[in-house]
Parts: structure tokens; sequence; C-alpha cells
């Protein structure tokens, strides 16, 4: 039986592409927690507290994104459409949409066992994370 | 080659694996419903026009608001139990526990949601 991989230095551990998106799906989690927790006290500090309620503050939290406000009571939308928030909504997505899609390919692999299947499904994934991200970041921008 | 684990689908759901199956079937489902709204979501938004808006106006409907916030708030939750307890390895041992914290933090926290969307949608 070969020695197990805990008790190796991460050096001869074969850091391969999955060990890394392994931790990456970690790490883009705490990001994600990072981004919300900014982005809800940011909307406090904005004054949420007497404008918004809790689904509509928690919304703007999962993505700080303008049009997340229009329906609440906020009297003004500039600050809320600042290129801050839109930097912040752009990072939750791409972050958002890489462990997302990742996910997806994990959940794939439980099902579709062939080389060649699992081969089309990372072209795929691929191809979908590619351009929701950029789709994400236009609306993100453009709105 | 491909991988053989020699268990079929009605023995697999057979399975009782108790509170971690269920906080492990949860977040694949919270997970892939997601990928589904937030995919749509952001489709509709980008597309606009008569299609657009009516995806959106499904979004925002109260029953929808609900399953949605329910796929959300449990896979952020859950994950982040799996993130402290991943990286953490040694903590493994409370697995048990930490699904109870868990529980106790997404219970209060789904239902004040839930009260807060309902009472939104039925205008006050």
């Amino acid at each position: 039986m070969a020695e197990k991989s805990r008790n190796l230095p991460i050096s001869r551990r074969g850091l391969n592409f999955e060990t890394m998106m392994w931790f990456f799906t970690r790490l883009s989690a705490l990001g994600m927690y990072a981004f919300i927790l900014f982005s809800l006290i940011g909307a406090l500090v904005m004054g949420a507290r007497t404008q918004m309620n809790f689904a509509d503050i928690m919304r703007w939290g999962f993505t700080p994104n303008g049009t997340h406000v229009q329906s609440t009571n906020v009297p003004d939308l500039a600050p809320w459409v600042a290129p801050l928030w839109r930097l912040v909504a752009s990072g939750m997505v791409l972050l958002a949409v890489a462990h997302g899609v990742h996910g997806l390919v994990v959940v794939a692999d439980d099902y579709i066992v062939s080389p060649r299947g699992r081969q089309i499904v990372r072209l795929i994934s691929i191809v979908v994370m590619l351009s929701m991200s950029v789709v994400g970041l236009y609306v993100i921008w453009t709105s | 080659m491909g991988l053989n684990r020699n268990v079929g689908l009605f023995t697999g759901l057979r399975y009782r694996g108790k509170g971690p199956m269920l906080t492990f079937v949860l977040h694949r489902i919270g997970g892939v419903g997601m990928a589904v709204f937030v995919a749509t979501h952001i489709l509709a938004s980008f597309l606009g026009g008569q299609g657009g808006l009516f995806v959106n106006a499904i979004y925002e409907h109260w029953l929808f608001q609900i399953v949605v916030f329910f796929c959300a708030m449990f896979h952020a939750i859950n994950g982040l139990r799996i993130t402290i307890l991943d990286l953490w390895p040694k903590l493994i041992e409370y697995q048990r526990e930490a699904i109870w914290v868990e529980w106790a933090v997404f219970i209060p926290l789904y239902c004040f949601s839930v009260y807060v969307i309902v009472r939104t949608a039925a205008g006050g």
C-alpha cells in the first residue's frame, strides 16, 4: 500500500489540478463570505437599516448591484451604483461563476464516468465559465 | 476504463446516512439549484426585453424567493462548515456536533427570512 499522502511534504503530494481546485472551492467560499460581509456593512453605512428590509439587504449582500435596490425605499441610488460596488459585484460574480461551474463538474463526474464523457463535460464547462463571466460583468457595468 | 462502484441506483437510494448524508444531499440540490437560478437570472438581465422581464418577474415572486433563499442560505452555511472542517482537519472528529450548530444557525435565520419575504408579499 502506498504511503498516505498526508504524511508527505506538499512537494511530494502530487499537487495536481484537481487538488488546486479542491483548495480553490474552499478559499473562494471564504472569499465570497468576505464580499458578502463587506457589502452588508457597506449597506448599513449607507442607511439600509431604515430604508430596506431584511430580504432586500440579503439580496444586496449576495451581489451588490444597483438594480437590486431599485425596488426599495432608498432615496438616492447614486452611492449604491458607485464604482466600488461594481468592483465588489464583479469580484463576486467571477468567484461565484468559477466556484459554481467547478461544482457542476464535480456533480457531473459522479454520474458521467467514461473518460471521453468527462472530457466533453470539461470542454463545455470552460465555455460556460468564460461566457457567463463576460455576460455577468457586462450586466454589472452597464446596468 | 471508468469507475465501477458495484452499487446500483436503488441500493444507493436506500442508503441511510442520517445527518451528514442529509446535508450532502441538500448541499448538492442547493448548489445545482443556485447554478440554474443565477445563470437564468444573469441571462435574463442581459437579454432584457419581454422575455427577460418575464423571467425576472418569476424570479421576484415570493414563492420562488423562498426556494432560492433556501438554496443559497443552506449552501452558504453548510459550505462554511465544510470549509472550516477541511482547513482544520482535526475538527472532523466533531462533525456531528458541527452539523447541529449548523442547523441551529440556519433554522432561525431562514425562518426569519421567510417571515420577512411573506410579510413583504402580503403588502407590509
